[in-house]
């Protein structure tokens, strides 16, 4: 079963395509555009449609989805942490 | 699935437009013009009002694009036939002649000086007739090429991006391949991604063109916005689907636009194509005003998809939802024609989820409701510019 999906292997964060993700459990990640799975941990529950982080990130980075900036962290996240407005902003407006 | 070779039943109008409904239309052109309108099609069966609350003391561009819509509604070739009914006999007149230009049937009504009553028995004559005329028009065999198909997504989360807007830029590909005629929009939701689209247009003239109506709209966010659209840019419901920022909203957006076809031309708000191709038109990302504007460009079949659930429809063109958000299918199902979800599971390929689409929308265009049809979603939303005089 496909759990999280990216665009891009440079994607820094994926999305919950399943309902109930759990903390703790061990998910599959599938690269759409190479057609690859990775395995990811989440460290928190991930409603579905959210976020979760592939990579660690500090505050001022740039988070990567479509292969493409879609805005700046706003607090620290870790890998397997969910990805949201908690932590991301938009660089616009 | 589709090739230059295949075929619709659709209404061929008196101006060579093909439609795929048969609408007989009651027409207001302004707020206190509804109730007679409303009157009508209450009393002649089979004649749909549309009810709006705009047309008084508008000026300039602002009431330019309200006739624009108006007549654009009327002259759309899913409307089989119009009656026009204003509180005055000037601008009732001036949106006939706008419609009678296509070569329809259509006749208008003023109620000043003559009453609701009076106004409401002749219109119900008028409509009676247009009606009874209307259902002799027959189905016939036309091109896949005279089909025009526009798209705008709702309620969106990052299930669109992944699957629903994916699925509608797959058959935008195949539909731009066999010569159609495609709008797509939104403007300030290509908000991160216009960089995307000026690479798509055609010639730089396009992409010129393209960047005035981006910049342009994003002036009007700049001067009324207050500390940033959170809530409004993405919605609460955006992110409460997982959207996150205006950028990821509008990479998913984008989506919708496919791999391969090439934005041919820039429209303005209702604005009527010149020929077949990608056309991108400045509008609002508000889905009802968004889908108004798509219908009177003459635009006679759309393409909707959404995340969370939107449940939108319009009075004249067919709104087919896509959905690849596997609980908003299970919770909402009478909402979606077109379930994406298994897109996201790899058990189909973009190009299967394209072709599904693409079957609906010719079950469609023969005749088949839709949900929105169905369940008697008739949105008819008219954009406004600025405020009244």
């Amino acid at each position: 079963m496909i759990h999280f999906v990216l665009h891009e292997a440079k994607d820094t964060v994926a999305v919950a395509v399943v309902e109930g993700i759990k903390a703790g459990a061990t998910l599959t990640a599938w690269i759409m555009d190479d057609d690859k799975q990775v395995q990811v941990t989440a460290l928190q529950d991930i409603p579905i449609g959210h976020k979760i982080a592939l990579k660690d990130m500090s505050t001022g980075d740039t988070v990567f989805k479509y292969g493409t900036d879609i805005g700046r962290v706003i607090a620290p996240i870790k890998t397997g942490e969910h990805a949201h407005v908690h932590n991301i902003k938009t660089k616009r407006w | 699935m589709i090739s230059t070779k295949t075929t619709f039943w659709g209404y061929r109008r008196e101006n060579g437009r093909v439609g795929v409904r048969n609408h007989v239309i009651v027409l207001p052109v302004d707020d206190l013009s509804n109730a007679a309108a409303e009157a009508v099609a209450h009393n002649i069966k089979g004649v749909m009002a549309l009810p709006h609350p705009y047309g008084r003391l508008q000026f300039g561009a602002d009431l330019d694009l309200h006739f624009r819509t108006l007549i654009g509604t009327g002259c759309n070739p899913n409307v089989a036939a119009v009656v026009v009914i204003g509180i005055e006999d000037g601008w009732t007149q001036q949106v006939v002649e706008g419609i009678a230009k296509s070569g329809k049937p259509v006749v208008g009504f003023g109620i000043e000086q003559h009453g609701d009553h009076d106004t409401i028995m002749r219109a119900s004559k008028a409509a009676r007739e247009l009606l009874q005329a209307a259902s002799e028009k027959h189905r016939v065999e036309c091109p896949i090429s005279e089909l025009w198909v526009s798209t705008k997504c709702g309620e969106s989360d990052t299930t669109s991006g992944c699957g629903a807007n994916p699925t509608v830029g797959n058959a935008f590909d195949k539909l731009y391949e066999v010569g159609a005629t495609l709008v797509f929009g939104e403007t300030t939701e290509i908000t991160g991604g216009e960089d995307v689209i000026v690479k798509r247009c055609r010639t730089p003239k396009v992409a010129e063109d393209f960047m005035v109506m981006f910049n342009r709209y994003q002036d009007v966010v700049n001067r009324h916005k207050t500390s940033d659209l959170s809530d409004s840019q993405p919605t609460k419901g955006n992110i409460l689907g997982g959207l996150t920022t205006i950028e990821e909203k509008a990479m998913g957006n984008i989506q919708k636009i496919g791999k391969k076809c090439l934005v041919d031309g820039v429209l303005d708000k209702a604005e009527i194509p010149g020929g077949p191709g990608l056309w991108f038109m400045d509008s609002s990302s508000a889905a009802a005003e968004m889908v108004t504007l798509c219908a009177a460009a003459g635009f006679a079949v759309h393409f909707f998809p959404t995340g969370q659930g939107n449940v939108i429809g319009n009075p004249i063109v067919p709104v087919i939802k896509i959905c690849a958000n596997p609980r908003t299918v299970r919770t909402m199902s009478e909402h979606i024609d077109v379930d994406s979800c298994a897109l996201l599971q790899r058990d189909m390929v973009l190009d299967q989820a394209g072709d599904k689409l693409l079957d609906m929308m010719m079950r469609t265009a023969n005749g088949r409701l839709t949900a929105a049809e169905a369940l008697g979603h008739r949105e008819f939303v008219l954009t406004r510019l600025y405020e009244s005089a």
